[in-house]
């Protein structure tokens, strides 16, 4: 499978000027600050905004191509979308808004195919209620299953949760885990919030004023994102201590984490924030820290102001600590000398396939 | 009935009855067309047309039923082309008063239903549209049960002042018992009549008591039209 996508267009003193390609099914993260054309990029990909000029193919199929005068209109493209406002049909149960897209696709899904819908978004005991009675989680929840249910060939996700407050984001954060998870489609999923990215992208295209700065892995790209986001480490539980402490490998080292609920071998995703590491240059002794990695610096971020980003290698895996700039100089932090990484706290994000 | 009003006046609140009736719904798809052109398009010349729409509402109805006249009377243009093409009859007929009362209420159809047709969010038009759903289908499943309520409220409206046109439809379609005599023509003959004024009294009453009835009812649909969904 293959989602080209190459796009231009001006309104006022915006310019957009982006191209980027799909390549496995997956979540790719359309990353950038507000304001960065996210929104227009997938707008005119669904087909609700008609670009100056692109040229937009979904597995061979040309649904744009502005030079030959080709546009496929939104309703033929084959394309989900899912709104940052959910948009369900007000006057139509949950279930009649879930089969909408079902009853009008080409290939439809069965009914086997509808029930794990249902179930893999927890809908099942909302379906015949109105949208006007469910929580904003439950909302996105159903209008993700309804572009799910109008077999798309990729799935476009708007800040599907900008609209939930913090506390009910665990409403639909693990759905669409699970839905990554799966992996049976590409998803182009627009968010500006580092932790969502870091959480459920595997790729990450990157905008930055209507072009595109960088694409590539998860791993690759996070630390250059935003280093106060930390390091995203691919990890797996090696074992499960007695003393209710789990044991994390990753290539360069481990870490000691509370005991977490999966089996060892489960393969995860570790964040370390930037400002949860401190460095030392001797191996610190009676300390509470369980974790202290040994690193070698790799690079300093050269900022200005009292704070500098360091680049440490800990074997192959990189990690970002920020610490002061008189830190720094007291303690000769330069390229290549060898430190200790002190690793006050992690983040384990669920999931099953690092 | 019978002990309450005389057959005359049972003839013209029936006749009133069914004149508002085909007005407005005839009126419908029109008004229904005419609001999606102005909630959902933009054009030049669109504050023209929206000033021509609402044009009945501020114009005196008398000048209504006389540019109806000028129009459609059998010896007009476009009059004599229906009746001899087509046996179509508006003057001294009741389909005459119906086709004013249409007219004169027509803003208040498109003004019900383009406000229902704004509140209600083009964005689920768009989603519609990403779920393999072509303009018509839409347009049938969407965008009018969306505007239901609004055509509701402006059916109920535009029918409660149908049945209070007077300038119009003697003007146009003239004063005929039992053909185009509505209420409130009914009630301007009796006044013209010496020792009518009892007859005129208990049809207004009646008028009013209709109104009421009508306007509860338009207040109700046109709440309803705002209430979130």
């Amino acid at each position: 499978m293959t989602i080209e996508v190459s796009l231009k267009h001006h309104f006022g003193t915006f310019s957009l000027d982006a191209a980027f390609a799909l390549r496995r099914p997956g979540v790719t993260a359309l990353f950038g600050p507000s304001g960065a054309g996210k929104t227009s990029i997938v707008q005119a990909i669904a087909g609700l905004l008609q670009p100056d000029e692109g040229r937009i193919v979904v597995n061979g199929r040309v649904v744009l191509d502005t030079q030959r005068g080709q546009v496929v209109p939104a309703s033929a493209r084959r394309i989900g979308y899912v709104f940052q406002d959910s948009r369900l049909f007000p006057h139509m149960s949950v279930e009649d808004n879930l089969l909408f897209g079902w009853r009008r696709a080409r290939t439809r899904a069965d009914s086997r195919e509808i029930a794990h819908v249902i179930e893999l978004l927890g809908l099942e005991q909302l379906i015949k209620r109105r949208p006007r009675h469910l929580s904003g989680g439950e909302r996105q929840r159903t209008a993700l299953g309804r572009a799910l249910l109008s077999s798309p060939e990729l799935l476009l996700l708007d800040e599907p949760m900008a609209a939930i407050d913090l506390a009910r984001r665990s409403e639909i954060l693990p759905y669409l885990e699970r839905l990554r998870d799966e992996a049976r489609l590409p998803m182009l999923y627009v968010s500006h919030a580092v932790d969502e990215v870091a959480r459920l992208a595997d790729e990450i295209v990157f905008l930055r004023d209507g072009k595109v700065q960088a694409q590539g892995t998860v791993f690759e790209l996070m630390p250059m994102l935003d280093a106060s986001a930390g390091s995203l480490i691919r990890a797996e539980i090696s074992e499960h201590r007695a003393d209710s402490l789990s044991v994390l490998r990753f290539a360069g080292g481990s870490l000691l984490v509370p005991r977490l609920a999966r089996e060892a071998g489960a393969k995860l995703r570790v964040r370390i924030a930037a400002t949860d590491i401190m460095l030392a240059r001797e191996e610190p002794r009676a300390i509470s820290a369980n974790n202290v990695l040994p690193c070698l610096v790799f690079s300093l971020a050269d900022k200005t102001g009292a704070h500098v980003d360091v680049t440490l290698l800990c074997g192959p895996t990189q990690l970002v600590a920020r610490i002061t700039r008189s830190s720094a100089e007291r303690l000769g932090i330069v390229p290549g000398v060898p430190v200790f990484a002190i690793v006050k706290a992690v983040t384990v994000d669920p999931q099953v396939s690092a | 009935m019978t002990e309450l009003f005389t057959g005359a006046e049972a003839e013209a609140l029936l006749l009133s009855l069914r004149i508002a009736g085909v007005a407005v719904f005839t009126a419908l798809p029109f008004a229904f067309a005419a609001a999606l052109l102005l909630a959902r398009t933009q054009f030049p010349g669109k504050v023209l047309v929206d000033g021509l729409i609402h044009l009945p509402l501020v114009l005196p109805p008398v000048a209504v039923g006389y540019l109806l006249l000028m129009a459609l009377g059998t010896r007009a243009g476009l009059g004599a082309f229906l009746y001899e093409n087509f046996g179509i009859r508006f003057v001294f007929s009741w389909t005459g008063a119906a086709l004013a009362a249409g007219l004169i209420t027509f803003p208040f159809q498109v003004r019900a239903i383009r406000l229902s047709l704004e509140s209600a969010d083009k964005g689920l038009s768009d989603a519609a549209k990403t779920l393999g759903a072509g303009t018509f289908d839409r347009l049938f499943n969407v965008t009018l049960p969306l505007a239901f309520p609004g055509i509701v409220a402006g059916l109920i409206t535009a029918f409660a002042a149908s049945l209070g046109e007077f300038g119009a439809i003697i003007t146009f379609v003239s004063n005929i018992p039992g053909e185009t005599r509505t209420l409130p023509l009914a009630i301007y003959t009796a006044l013209q009549t010496p020792g009518g004024e009892a007859e005129a009294a208990r049809l207004s009453a009646l008028s009013i008591l209709l109104a009421l009835i009508f306007m509860t009812l338009g207040e109700f649909a046109a709440r309803r039209a705002r209430a979130p969904q």
